[in-house]
């Protein structure tokens, strides 16, 4: 070979090599924070995401309502939630009671803000505890697979046992105890939602573990194995976002659960004493009237389902922002 | 069976003009709580007592206006027929000649003799084994005749085998059941052959009872259905329903429901409502021992830790003075209650006749507690040297009593006494579990409130309740009666002198004396409402009689059906 051809080759060589650099000839700035404008944090995102879900956001809307309504409305509106005036029974929406009065001349809207405050409370903070409980079982007994059958014999045990007994056996067993150490309001509305928590993780648990198990095969989480990632890094950085949707949905849901069971705890008398006004409660109180008083009965249905609605809406908006595939679409 | 049925009612459809048995087709009744079991020595419930009435029939029963009509007796027995023996150490009852059971056998003495030895044996654990207290023994003089020997003089003598609750069993057909075995005898208990005017022919616990007409009942013309349907299941207010507005059941027992709820359902005209008023009584009781959970075990609502205020007669006047009865008896009742003052409104010659507490009275409440001594404070609760009138007013789980609960807090706020509600389910509260904390009788509370009644005219057997002896205590498993605590030397003093007395003029003397005490005069128990049983039936069910003293079933015998 002469010189000559070895000099084209390797020319040739290093215009093959150089030719994409070519495209990108600019050379980076030299200050690269600036390069992109401004920028942009996960969460924004999600938050840009949830503001174009039009139900959502109207769902966030009416739950920030729900919520103003029983947190402030008492402050505004003082009327004790308790007061029996017989005189005023059965009134119907009068300036003096907007909402008119029960059977006993207690004030309904003082009596539906006091119950929102319960209800909401008691709601939120079961949901949490069962999906705290719920996701912890599930990504553990679909991540490690040696404790997989255990947790999901439990999951199961759970399942079979009868609600109802158990919840009794917990309120003879722990109400004296939890209202002398935390006062009688107080230490009831412990114990319930500990009893709701406890027992309605069981759906979330089994959801998660589904997901969890079919996204160990997947080739991100191969590829995260391989690099060495440690079991908790995996769970919290690469398991736990991509099953927060299902999450989602099972506490939506589980926080219309909780204020039903609230109510119906109230009702066979294991729930917060009577002159606690609840949602649950009040509809229950009502469903003899229903067909004199119609309207003690549908507000506070109304509200029930509107809070359960409004959270369903909320969950769902979430779930589609904060899923990569669907963002930005 | 169900073929003779049908041939005995075409029969009879064929000659509409004579009413006979088995010519009204078939009787529907709606209890919303289930039978568990037909056999009244078993289990007291009306539930389960009721259906079994129209099976099994005692000696006697309690007429509507409290006196006694046999039933499987020929006459009552009295101090002039010779049925009491003069001094009062026995009963001599004479029996119907040529009773028959169902099953055709004849009925004589031997069975009521040994429906009494089955009830006292003492393995078994009788339900009404106090109906039966001072039987020393039960003679068979002749098949007709029967004689209970007292082992001393007993005061009211009439007891056992009066009422739906001492039914006579067949001894052929409960021979077997004697003793520790009676609970077992699964059989026997939901199927007992009886002399009444049905005869069960399908039993499902907890749900539906069938009979068909007892083709020996000893009147031929009854009953007049030749089937009766006793099913249970659902709440007073669907119950209601169904008979006052589908009209699906003929029949509704325990219609507890506030009034304006049912008179727009009785407006249709299908049905209505019947109250009969007998000795129930809706009352507030006020705890006499401490019943603080700071207390330990053991201590805690007993005798050894007296209350600290309710121990005061001028904090329980005052309680009894700030409840305005009358109000109650309107909202919560309507036209099945009546105000009251008495735990003993029937019969009336018992009722010591003190209607003071029927006027609400807040400021002469308030007055008597100024002067005791216990004063308001800034929050509007009156204390007396550190102690806080705060108390705890516990009931079962029933509207219409959250609602009494609602008012009677209202009440007690106004003269300065603060209120803690509580509810507790019914099973738990008269279940009697020595091991559950919510039990009427361990009374873990300062105020309970619940109806109690009693079963024969004679209040000395309800009065023999609140003796020292019946507190319930660790001791005797809180089994007592006595819920209260209370104990006082001069009231156990004239329950022996009930006891002993035979004039019917003394004895209502010395119970309106302890009535008292115990209601106007020393308001250890708070009267509030005299309660009637509210029924509905059907407009076409025609024979139904009120009676305040016997199950809602017990004249079933008489009831038709009018076209």
């Amino acid at each position: 070979m002469t010189e000559r051809q070895e000099q084209l080759n390797t020319q040739e060589l290093i215009d093959e090599t150089a030719a994409p650099a070519a495209v990108i000839s600019d050379l980076p700035p030299d200050n690269p924070q600036v390069a992109g404008g401004e920028t942009r944090s996960q969460w924004r995102d999600v938050w840009r995401q949830f503001r174009s879900h039009r139900g959502a956001m109207v769902a966030l809307v009416l739950f920030i309502g729900v919520i103003l309504f029983v947190a402030i409305g008492p402050y505004l509106w003082t009327i004790d939630p308790t007061y029996v005036d017989i005189r005023a029974r059965n009134s119907g929406f009068t300036a003096a009671h907007p909402l008119g009065t029960d059977q006993l001349g207690r004030d309904m809207l003082a009596r539906l803000m006091a119950g929102g405050r319960v209800s909401i409370a008691v709601g939120l903070t079961a949901m949490i505890i069962a999906i705290f409980i719920g996701s912890l079982i599930g990504v553990t007994s679909g991540y490690f697979r040696r404790l997989d059958a255990p947790l999901m014999r439990l999951t199961e045990l759970f399942l079979a046992l009868p609600l109802l007994p158990l919840l009794l056996l917990m309120v003879t067993l722990f109400r004296e105890p939890l209202s002398q150490n935390l006062g009688p309001a107080m230490g009831v509305f412990v114990l319930i939602v500990s009893a709701i928590g406890a027992t309605s993780w069981m759906q979330a648990a089994r959801i998660v573990r589904g997901d969890v198990l079919g996204l160990k095969e997947r080739e991100f989480i191969l590829a995260a194995k391989s690099i060495g990632t440690p079991s908790r890094r995996m769970i919290l950085r690469h398991i736990l976002p991509n099953v927060l949707s299902p999450i989602m949905v099972a506490a939506t849901l589980g926080i219309a659960t909780a204020i039903i069971t609230e109510s119906a705890l109230s009702f066979l008398g294991l729930g917060f004493p009577p002159d606690f006004p609840t949602w649950g409660r009040l509809l229950y109180d009502a469903v003899d009237q229903m067909a004199l008083y119609p309207s003690r009965v549908i507000l506070p249905g109304l509200l029930i389902s509107m809070t359960v609605l409004c959270v369903n809406y909320i969950g769902d908006g979430l779930r589609d922002a904060m899923d990569p595939r669907i963002r930005g679409r | 069976m169900k073929r003779s049925v049908i041939s005995v009612l075409a029969l009879f459809a064929a000659s509409p003009a004579i009413a006979g048995r088995g010519t009204d087709g078939e009787l529907r009744i709606l209890y919303w709580q289930a039978a568990t079991v037909l056999n009244p020595y078993l289990s007291t419930g009306a539930k389960d007592t009721d259906p079994a009435s129209m099976v099994i029939e005692p000696l006697a029963v309690v007429a509507p206006d409290g006196s006694f009509q046999p039933r499987l007796a020929a006459e009552i027995p009295t101090l002039e027929n010779g049925g009491i023996a003069a001094d009062y150490s026995s009963v001599t009852w004479r029996l119907k000649p040529d009773l028959k059971w169902s099953d055709g056998t004849p009925f004589t003495a031997e069975d009521v003799a040994f429906t009494a030895q089955y009830c006292m044996d003492p393995e078994f654990g009788c339900a009404v084994l106090q109906e039966f207290e001072g039987i020393a023994s039960v003679d068979v003089l002749d098949p007709t005749t029967v004689r209970l020997n007292f082992s001393e003089p007993k005061y009211p003598p009439l007891q056992a085998f009066i009422g739906g609750r001492t039914p006579v069993l067949q001894k052929a057909q409960f021979a077997s059941c004697l003793g520790a075995a009676g609970a077992s005898c699964t059989e026997q208990n939901f199927g007992p052959i009886g002399t009444g005017p049905f005869v069960v022919t399908a039993f499902q616990p907890g749900d539906v009872v069938q009979f068909t007409a007892n083709p020996h009942y000893r009147d031929p013309n009854k009953p007049a259905f030749a089937t009766a349907t006793v099913k249970g299941g659902g709440d007073a207010m669907a119950a209601a329903r169904t008979v006052l507005e589908t009209g699906e059941f003929d029949f509704a027992w325990n219609m507890q429901l506030a009034p304006e709820i049912v008179a727009p359902m009785e407006a249709q005209g299908k049905g209505v409502l019947v109250a009969s008023f007998g000795p129930m009584v809706e009352r507030i009781e006020l705890n006499q021992t401490d019943p603080s959970p700071t207390l330990p075990e053991g201590q805690r609502s007993t005798m050894a830790r007296p209350h600290p205020f309710l121990a005061d007669p001028a904090v329980r006047k005052a309680l009894s003075m700030a409840i305005d009865r009358q109000l109650i008896a309107e909202l919560a009742y309507g036209p099945s209650g009546m105000a009251t003052c008495t735990i003993v409104p029937m019969p009336t010659a018992y009722d010591p006749g003190n209607n003071d507490c029927l006027q609400q009275d807040i400021a002469g409440a308030n007055a008597l507690l100024d002067d005791a001594g216990w004063t308001k404070g800034a929050d509007g609760i009156r204390t007396k040297d550190g102690v806080e009138l705060r108390l705890l007013f516990q009931t079962t789980v029933n509207a219409v009593r959250q609602d009494e609960q609602s008012l009677v807090k209202q009440w007690w706020s106004e003269i300065g006494v603060a209120t803690d509600l509580k509810t507790i389910d019914n099973a738990a509260f008269f279940g009697g579990d020595a091991g559950s904390p919510d039990t009427r009788q361990k009374f873990y509370a300062d105020a309970q409130m619940f109806t109690d009644a009693f079963y024969i005219p004679d209040p000395a057997s309800f009065l023999n309740k609140f003796v020292c002896d019946r507190i319930p205590t660790a001791e005797n498993q809180w089994q007592g009666q006595n819920s209260i605590r209370f104990c006082d030397p001069a009231y156990d003093e004239n329950m022996a002198l009930l006891h002993q007395t035979a004039e019917a003029s003394k004895r209502q003397e010395i119970a309106k004396e302890m009535t008292a005490t115990l209601t106007a005069d020393g308001n250890f128990v708070l009267p509030l409402i005299h309660r009637g049983m509210v029924s509905a039936h059907a407009n076409s069910l025609t024979g139904i009689l009120a009676n305040g003293w016997e199950g809602q079933l017990w004249n079933v015998a008489d009831w038709s059906r009018a076209e």
